[in-house]
């Protein structure tokens, strides 16, 4: 069982605030993402969890049990760092025998999970090898599998894939979210990369400075966005805002209508612009539209077939029921 | 494109970098010729020197009149404890200062580095007059401490810089895989920072063996090390050049073989942090 509560919790350096009063219930089992822009205490957070961190107030239950003043070991709990974390002078085999070793698990246990978890990570041929041999996919996946063979309450990853190239951060994504599937255990991953979060998480969990800013699954943070920030935050590329009249018109102060919720033309349609960059990626084109009197850049995403170019006019008709509007403080209404 | 470097380049280069090697190793090789001459032939020109007989009178002269095991066993006790003394205390402080530094540690560093900036003679007197209080004059164990106060600074700051280098989130990956303090020093760190700790061991006995002030100062005969021993022999009735030179190269000669022996480890961790 891996249920965490985190009640009141709060956290300062020195003078500075990271951590507002904040409450927050993660599931047993389940994938929680923490996201949110650089400095905004999605990492901290976690490290409070972790232990690594002190809480200045409040409370961090773990099934029910007080666990604010444990040590990280004491915790249950197992966590994945951003630099893998290896013991360089160890093999392999020893890095993910150590926490083991330091529960006193016995030594044919040890190997029989060692063995388990390498089959399952592909490791078998570089268990002899030293972390400073291996490639940072596999390294990451060593740091996976020590994690495992503690079988944690819960998962800690923080920014596991960010030092992975573009190539193999899809394919460990996909190895995590699998590893969840199995294994069903709550797991809380942070991250800044909003397709790391839509695309793994049960829950997400937004972050800006230290408060919460929502709390849901990957699509109603997509469909329902409670304020501008999630709304620009959430979805890839970013939401398009308008202020003015077209805003007002609508009866709020900025309306928001996502890149793929516009259908663009060369004919006709509700607003018109010329043609900036378009970003061709085969299957969609991404137009930056300009000059529409609306905002200064509309992006807008359109089918790869559609024959535009630089400096041509087109005509933009976005979809009405899926036009998000806000207030002047940036709620939703 | 890589630079070329041609062969003629490469050539200048070796032979200044053997002109330098040279020039500096000089004056010791030249202590070791002299050993190896009469008093009489040690204060000729240079080449006479060189082409005059070679006899071990020194080095016979010098065994006759000091004890130079007694000054041997004082320099290796003062200087490998005021290492190890060091050290045990170094370890942990750096350790703080490293992985858990507080708004002051910075100052503190600064501080202690400080005192290397003060002359030695400036403190002398009232560390003789606490020495002779307290009954430490010529004893090992006053010589020790001595050098341990001296060289605690440079420790510490070697082995902060060593510690620094490693990163945190490997001691707290085996804070959260359930190793104790203990556990994540004997296991983790330690293996770790073995290198940064023998260079730092190393240096420092070369620096306590060397040391001259203080021993010079605060021994007379019982505790006195290889550098009292060297002094002995440049006496008010003149100059006996050939018989402190055969002191000299008996002096320096373990510290040279040690060296010799863990020079890579020396050049490790005196360029340690240079290059990442």
């Amino acid at each position: 069982m891996g249920r965490i509560t985190l009640d009141q919790v709060t956290k300062s350096f020195g003078e500075v605030n990271v951590i507002p009063p904040l409450d927050l219930t993660i599931e047993d089992g389940e994938f929680v993402v923490f996201v949110g822009p650089s400095g905004c205490g999605k990492s901290t957070l976690l490290r409070l969890i972790a232990g690594l961190e002190d809480v200045s107030s409040g409370q961090i239950r773990i099934d029910g049990e007080d666990a604010t003043d444990k040590r990280p070991a004491d915790r249950g709990l197992a966590m994945v760092f951003q630099s893998y974390a290896l013991y360089p002078h160890m093999s392999v085999r020893k890095n993910i025998a150590f926490p083991m070793k330091m529960a006193g698990v016995p030594e044919d246990e040890q190997k029989r999970r060692i063995d388990g978890a390498a089959a399952a990570l592909n490791l078998t041929d570089y268990l002899d090898r030293r972390p400073g041999q291996l490639s940072g996919g596999q390294r990451q996946r060593v740091a996976i599998g020590r994690a495992i063979v503690r079988e944690p309450q819960a998962f800690l990853f923080d920014e596991p894939l960010s030092n992975l190239d573009a190539a193999l951060r899809v394919g460990m994504r996909l190895e995590i979210s699998e590893l969840h599937k199995r294994l069903a255990t709550t797991m809380i991953y942070v991250t800044h990369d909003q397709v790391e979060a839509m695309t793994m998480a049960d829950k997400i969990v937004v972050l800006r400075a230290g408060y919460i800013e929502q709390v849901g699954t990957p699509l109603e943070l997509y469909r329902t966005p409670r304020n501008r920030f999630v709304a620009g935050f959430i979805g890839s590329p970013r939401m398009n805002f308008i202020e003015g009249e077209t805003a007002a018109a609508k009866g709020a102060f900025a309306v928001g209508v996502r890149p793929e919720h516009i259908a663009a033309s060369t004919e006709s349609g509700t607003w018109q612009g010329k043609v900036g960059v378009a970003e061709h990626l085969g299957s969609d084109t991404f137009l930056h539209v300009h000059d529409t009197g609306l905002a200064d850049v509309l992006t807008v995403r359109v089918d790869g077939e559609l024959p535009v170019r630089h400096g041509d006019r087109i005509f933009l008709t976005p979809e009405e029921d899926k036009i998000h509007r806000f207030d002047a403080e940036g709620h939703r209404l | 494109m890589a630079r070329a470097v041609t062969n003629r380049r490469k050539a200048v280069t070796t032979l200044a970098a053997w002109l330098i090697g040279i020039a500096i190793f000089f004056p010791i090789l030249w202590i070791i010729v002299l050993s190896f001459k009469t008093e009489g032939e040690a204060i000729k020109a240079p080449l006479e020197v060189l082409g005059s007989p070679w006899t071990l009178e020194s080095y016979a002269t010098v065994q006759e009149r000091s004890n130079y095991l007694l000054h041997f066993t004082n320099s290796v006790i003062i200087s490998v404890g005021s290492t190890v003394l060091g050290l045990i205390i170094a370890i942990p402080a750096a350790w703080a200062m490293a992985f858990v530094p507080g708004r002051r540690t910075k100052d503190v560093l600064m501080w202690m580095l400080s005192t290397k900036m003060l002359p030695p003679v400036g403190v002398l007197v009232p560390i003789y007059l606490i020495f002779r209080d307290f009954g430490l004059l010529d004893t090992r164990f006053g010589l020790t401490v001595v050098l341990t106060l001296i060289n605690l600074p440079i420790i510490i700051w070697m082995l902060y810089t060593y510690f620094r280098e490693i990163p945190g989130e490997i001691l707290e990956a085996a804070r959260m895989d359930g190793a104790s303090l203990r556990n994540e020093i004997l296991y983790v760190l330690t293996p770790m920072a073995v290198p940064g700790i023998a260079s730092t061991l190393l240096l420092n006995i070369i620096l306590a063996w060397n040391e001259a002030f203080w021993t010079l100062n605060l021994t007379a005969a019982k505790a006195a090390p290889l550098t009292a021993f060297i002094a002995s022999y440049s006496s008010p009735e003149g100059l006996f050049y050939a018989k402190l030179s055969a002191a000299s190269t008996m002096a320096i000669a373990p510290i040279l073989v040690m060296g010799w022996f863990s020079q890579k480890q020396l050049v490790r961790g005196l360029t340690f942090g240079a290059v990442k």
